[in-house]
């Protein structure tokens, strides 16, 4: 019997998260992995904190290429799908390649979302996704003196963050009442907020962009309320649309991503989506729903490789993020969106925060800034299903890494 | 990859690796040793990825946010290797595998030429 193969098409966190995963698992067929890019499989969340500044750290490798040729793992680089032949089980790449593939697994990511506004073509106006765009941004940074960024998620404000550090001139422009709207709660967002502005960026919330001027080059911001902010260097950073244009063809894809079931299968047979690009019922959130995060996307591979090697096949692992901002160290435990209550502990350091979520009563997420332990001890209590109450988490005396300690001594 | 990199300048005959750079060891948990050569300034984490080192799971990259990187450090060096941040300290307090007074993130170690020799064990699990 000829061995089977895995082709991955995508090879990012999700993708190589994947294939190692594979490999650890035992299976012995083929596997081929597919990047549009031309370097080898690298981190990506260094990208917008250490990466895009003029003369940056280092790209960091996944895995070496060492790791993939040990692992028998086909690395293939700078190469595009055409055509997806679900019924022969087939892809065609832009150059004609035919693959047959047993399993196939998208992890095709996502890409900037860049909304129509006049002027997005100027040259200066930027996206930030992957290390190309990181080392352009770097550059372009060297010789600029106002930065507008447009949007105030994490990657538009770690990049501010870098640019202020860097003595830019730099203006945050969000159309929601605040920053970070859909990703942390409101005490914690002011808390980041208060930061940027202690170190010279201003923030503006309620307003957005109606126009970018300039020659050739980026000249100004204009907005709604009528601010002209000067810019010669804009990186719009409004969110993300999945790369479902493949999966689309054969309908199981859209703008919203790649449908699948806890098992990360598509309702196509043999045909499965991981990482920023797979919409997955979330048992976290209790929804459907694309996550973009290193999490995600590893314990995707990890759920991925585990279906397809015969062993557990249900994606419940516990979400977590984290972003870095001057000094301040954000972390979250679980999802957070859609509380009802939040209780708030500033106890320790200078700066240390704790956001305790609840959703009716129960605990649903934890965010935390400079916090690492309550933040380790939040996974894991929330990992093993368990909730506190309200009131044990507004008591000082409350230990949650203790209780936390707790739990794995029971286990 | 460790190998082909650019102008290190030789060092010390003491530095055993090729082209001067330090040599760190890693020990499986089972005890299988694997001396591989990292470059100057790359962290004990980055050295094992770079040589396709199992038992390095490193998924934050390097930013002390995961615990994936925990490493027992060889009692020998454990004077050399520099203090733990408070971060580090927090988030080995949680690491999959149970903490030990030698305990550390690898991606908070720098590999200088004066580790050269480093020998770090791995843990059970980093997961």
């Amino acid at each position: 019997m000829a061995a089977a193969t895995t082709l991955i098409i995508g090879a990012s966190h999700a993708g190589v998260q994947t294939a190692a995963s594979l490999r650890d698992n035992g299976y012995d067929g083929r596997i081929v992995m597919i990047s549009d890019e031309a370097h080898l499989p690298y981190h990506r969340p260094p990208l917008s904190k250490t990466l895009a500044k003029p003369g940056g750290a280092a790209l960091q490798v996944l895995r070496s290429a060492r790791f993939f040729e040990d692992r028998r793992i086909e690395f293939v680089p700078d190469t595009r799908i055409a055509t997806l032949a679900p019924n022969e089980r087939r892809v065609v790449t832009a150059d004609g390649a035919v693959i047959d593939y047993d399993a196939l697994v998208l992890a095709t990511g996502a890409r900037p979302l860049v909304p129509p506004i006049p002027g997005r073509d100027l040259d200066g106006v930027m996206t930030l996704r992957s290390l190309d765009d990181a080392l352009r941004l770097g550059e372009a940074l060297q010789g600029a003196d106002h930065v507008a960024i447009i949007g105030g998620g994490m990657i538009g404000l770690e990049f501010a963050a870098v640019a202020a550090g860097e003595g830019r001139q730099v203006t945050v422009i969000e159309a929601a009442p605040r920053i970070l709207g859909r990703a942390v709660s409101a005490e914690t967002a002011d808390q980041l907020a208060a930061e940027h502005r202690r170190r010279g960026v201003t923030i503006v919330t309620g307003d957005s962009v109606l126009a970018i001027e300039g020659q050739t080059r980026v000249s100004a911001v204009v907005t709604k309320a009528g601010l002209r902010v000067p810019a010669d260097l804009v990186l719009i950073a409004v969110g993300a649309i999945a790369n479902a244009e493949l999966a689309g063809d054969i309908g199981i894809g859209n703008r919203e991503g790649i449908q699948v079931d806890t098992g990360l299968a598509t309702a196509v047979p043999g045909i499965y989506a991981v990482g920023d690009c797979a919409h997955h019922p979330n048992t976290h959130a209790g929804a459907s729903m694309r996550i973009e995060s290193v999490q995600n996307a590893t314990d995707q591979g990890r759920t991925v490789a585990a279906a397809l090697t015969g062993g557990k096949a249900r994606y419940t692992a516990l979400p977590w993020f984290w972003s870095d901002q001057y000094e301040l160290k954000l972390q979250i435990a679980g999802i957070t969106q859609g509380h009802d209550l939040a209780v708030s502990r500033r106890d320790g350091p200078d700066g240390r925060l704790t956001v305790f979520c609840f959703r009716r009563g129960r605990l649903v997420g934890v965010e935390s800034i400079n916090n690492a332990r309550t933040h380790m001890a939040a996974r894991r209590l929330l990992g093993a299903g368990m909730t506190i109450t309200a009131a044990q988490a507004a008591d000082p005396d409350f230990d949650i890494g203790a209780a936390a300690k707790l739990i794995a001594a029971a286990e | 990859m460790a190998n082909c990199l650019r102008d290190v300048p030789s060092r010390s005959p003491a530095a055993t690796g090729v082209d001067g750079m330090p040599r760190v060891t890693y020990l499986s948990p089972s005890g299988v040793a694997h001396s591989v050569d990292v470059r100057a300034g790359d962290s004990v984490m980055q050295g094992a990825i770079a040589n396709g080192i199992d038992g390095i799971v490193a998924e934050c990259g390097g930013s002390a946010s995961c615990a994936t990187c925990h490493v027992y450090v060889d009692e020998a060096f454990l004077p050399l290797v520099g203090e733990v941040s408070p971060v580090e300290d927090e988030m080995l307090d949680f690491a999959a595998s149970e903490r030990q007074p030698n305990s550390r993130l690898g991606c908070q170690i720098a590999v200088t030429a004066g580790l050269d020799g480093l020998v770090v064990t791995l843990p059970e699990r980093q997961v």
